[in-house]
């Protein structure tokens, strides 16, 4: 087990070199660099920079280097300071706004992976117990449509539903009163007043494919003999379920995080865009459109590096959960 | 090529396509002699005409690809089936509300279907504006109409359009948006970019999938495992700031053709990745069988065993996967779009039309905004559909 660990951790530090790489790659792309911005700023607000001043500020921020160089710069504070650079829309560093963001935005994908589990293990399970039932094909309908309607549609649609038929709006997290208010037991109920429609969004298109993998597995595994000789044995047909079968259907559970991951993050952004959510998604359409590309990089930077060690530690709880997978 | 899947090499296989036919025959209903023609024509048959009978008995992927097929002509040639041009605006009907069609006039007479003018009428209660059908004014709707003149297919001038009415009457099917412009029409026009960004994004996946899943099965080693590295990578990271990211890159000044190639290009680098790994484990699960051993000691290239003598092998399944990945890049474009990455105004996709519906007051008061919604969900899931019934078709073991 330890040497299985050992084995993918390794694995994971090529991973996050590319992951910084590309973010890199991301940064440098659109045309101009970040003193190009900044003078571009000063001459907005009637200032002017000269040459010499501007080779100044390019030998500041290493930006005369050749682009090896800079990447290295780049990515050396990062890792040895957790400096990520100005965001110069914001004129804040943008590591301060990272931490601001990035947690709401874990927070509720994995809130939201939660509650995908909470839809789809019951209903996986009921459409491979009734096969070819009127509740199986609804069901089976159902996740065909999940897997068709984008997130930000199915998001639309709902707040507009909500709006039509009780006028509440359910955007934002909180309602201004309890924006800064502190924790207490009056504004958790307001947070779940406004979060539910993004988790339900965001558990849409998920509990659909883990309901068609779940049903396939457990239907896999209803066949195998062990099944037939519990019954045999004369086990209640409960317990011949609950305690077998399902057992090793549920580890696409765990193994299903890695692609879960991935797009409950992307979806996150989307769906904040649409719901107002104060995460990582409007601030980093805001900071692509006006080429904030520190901030933008720095997004791409951690929100791929959490979803690969996210994807890491599903892994392990595989191999944990199932030996079969440590032994290969 | 295809054949060399078909054509009865031992008695097993034969006994096979036999079964096979009979199954098939079984299921064709028709008089004595066709079914005679049928069963001679299916013991010759070869994998793709095989394929083609199951996919006929699907009927679900057959309507949802005449309906696609219906949607891609409507699209290209979009001047035609939209009454009216992309941009054309009607000042007076700023957010009308969609038509709605008589066949009945007020005296109780029948009519060829029309539709009533509108007018702007103050509410006296609630003092907001909205139209209300002015009985005295018909306009009939005919088909192929002179209309606006336009350039169909870029070259050919016209200005017949399916459907219309006389000029001052314009009819609304799904309402106007905030500048009074037709909202079906523009649907319409959009199907182009949305519809078609599909089909060249999946080409260029096509392609990378192609090359480099061919060129990790094949050679094995090293390059195998690096390119299984990079996918394993592209697969686990997150997709959408990636778009975000790199649509960042695309310069504003660019027009709708540059736009439309770049986020082509944007979506297929990321959406390669599952055609190579289906291209991967199809040859190396064929690369150890006999004829491409004797390929290889009539010193056949590399590359012409991958392309003449693997890839036919199973150009179905690649068929398939294509189809599946369809949906996802009408989804991402959308979705770029929709965020305002994508193609902007003045052109149009669905996700585009989406930015006005943003806005959740907006929507209260003109629903129909949300119509473009409708496109985009018909299509995704009758690509899912089409899909489903090729998978079946070519999967040669399927009840």
């Amino acid at each position: 087990m330890l040497k299985f660990i050992v084995r993918r951790v390794l694995i994971l530090i090529p991973l996050l070199v590319m992951v910084s790489i590309v973010a890199f790659v991301i940064i440098q792309l659109p045309p101009g660099n970040y003193v190009d911005n900044l003078i571009q700023n000063l001459e907005l607000q009637g200032g002017s920079v000269n040459a010499a001043q501007k080779a100044a500020l390019e030998r500041q921020y290493g930006l005369n280097q050749p682009v090896l160089v800079q990447y290295f710069i780049w990515i050396g504070k990062i890792v040895l300071h957790g400096d990520f650079g100005n965001s110069f829309k914001y004129g804040r560093p943008v590591a301060d706004l990272l931490g601001e963001r990035i947690p709401r935005t874990i927070a509720i994908s994995l809130a939201a992976m939660v509650v995908t589990w909470i839809v789809a293990i019951p209903i996986g399970i009921l459409s491979a117990l009734k096969r070819y039932t009127v509740w199986d094909y609804f069901f089976t309908f159902l996740s065909f449509l999940g897997l068709s309607i984008p997130a930000f549609l199915l998001a639309l649609v709902l707040l507009f539903a909500v709006f039509t038929s009780t006028g509440y709006m359910t955007t934002g997290l909180f309602s201004p009163q309890y924006q800064d208010a502190p924790w207490s037991i009056a504004k958790f109920l307001d947070l779940m007043h406004n979060v539910w429609l993004p988790l339900v969004v965001l558990s849409v298109t998920g509990s659909a494919g883990l309901i068609r993998v779940l049903r396939a597995s457990l239907l896999d595994e209803l066949k195998k003999q062990y099944v037939t000789t519990a019954r045999a044995k004369g086990l209640p047909e409960w317990k011949v379920i609950l305690e077998y079968p399902i057992r090793i259907a549920i580890n696409p559970i765990i193994s299903t995080i890695g692609w879960m991951l991935p797009a409950l993050v992307g979806g996150e952004l989307v769906v904040s865009k649409v719901l107002n959510l104060p995460t990582v998604g409007p601030m980093m359409l805001d900071a692509v459109i006006s080429q904030d590309m520190y901030l933008a990089g720095g997004f791409v930077l951690i929100l791929c590096s959490l979803t690969i060690i996210g994807t890491l530690i599903s892994d392990i709880l595989l191999a944990w959960a199932d030996p079969r997978i440590r032994l290969e | 090529m295809a054949n060399t899947l078909t054509t009865p090499t031992s008695g097993a296989s034969e006994g096979y396509v036999n079964r096979r036919s009979k199954e098939m025959l079984d299921r064709f209903r028709g008089t004595r002699g066709k079914r005679q023609k049928m069963a001679e024509h299916l013991l010759e048959a070869s994998q793709y005409q095989l394929m083609l009978v199951k996919f006929r008995k699907h009927l679900l992927a057959n309507i949802s690809f005449w309906v696609l097929l219906v949607m891609y002509i409507m699209a290209t040639f979009a001047d035609f089936f939209a009454p009216y041009g992309v941009v054309t605006r009607f000042s007076d009907l700023v957010y009308a509300t969609p038509a709605t069609i008589h066949i009945m006039d007020e005296q109780g007479n029948f009519h060829l279907p029309f539709i009533y003018d509108r007018v702007s009428k103050l509410n006296e209660t609630t003092y907001t504006y909205s139209f209300v059908e002015d009985t005295s004014q018909r306009f009939s709707i005919q088909f192929f109409v002179h209309g606006e003149p336009y350039q169909l297919l870029g070259f050919i001038p016209m200005d017949i359009h399916l459907f219309g009415t006389a000029a001052k009457g314009p009819v609304f099917l799904m309402g106007a948006d905030n500048l009074g412009r037709d909202v079906f029409s523009r649907i319409v026009f959009g199907a182009r970019v949305s519809l078609f960004i599909g089909l060249g994004g999946v080409m260029i996946s096509f392609f990378l999938g192609i090359l480099l899943g061919g060129i990790s099965g094949f050679f094995g080693g090293t390059v195998d495992l690096l390119i299984q590295r990079l996918i394993e990578f592209i697969i686990s990271v997150p997709q959408i700031p990636l778009w975000m990211g790199l649509s960042a890159a695309i310069p504003i000044n660019w027009n709708g053709i540059q736009k439309f190639l770049a986020i082509t290009l944007i979506l297929s680098l990321v959406g390669w990745t599952g055609l190579a790994r289906v291209v991967r484990g199809k040859i190396i699960s064929l690369r150890e069988e006999d004829y491409v051993t004797a390929a290889r000691i009539s010193s056949a290239s590399d590359m012409a065993i991958i392309f003449r003598h693997l890839l036919p092998g199973f150009t179905s399944y690649l068929i398939v996967s294509i189809t599946i990945s369809i949906p996802g890049m009408i989804l991402g474009e959308t979705t770029l779009s929709f965020l305002g990455l994508g193609i902007t105004a003045p052109n149009v996709s669905w996700g585009a039309l989406l930015q006005q519906a943003q806005d959740v007051t907006v929507l209260g008061h003109y629903p129909w905004l949300l119509y473009p919604c409708a496109a985009i969900i018909l299509a995704v899931v009758l690509f899912n559909f089409l899909g489903d019934g090729l998978r079946d078709a070519a999967d040669p073991y399927s009840r």
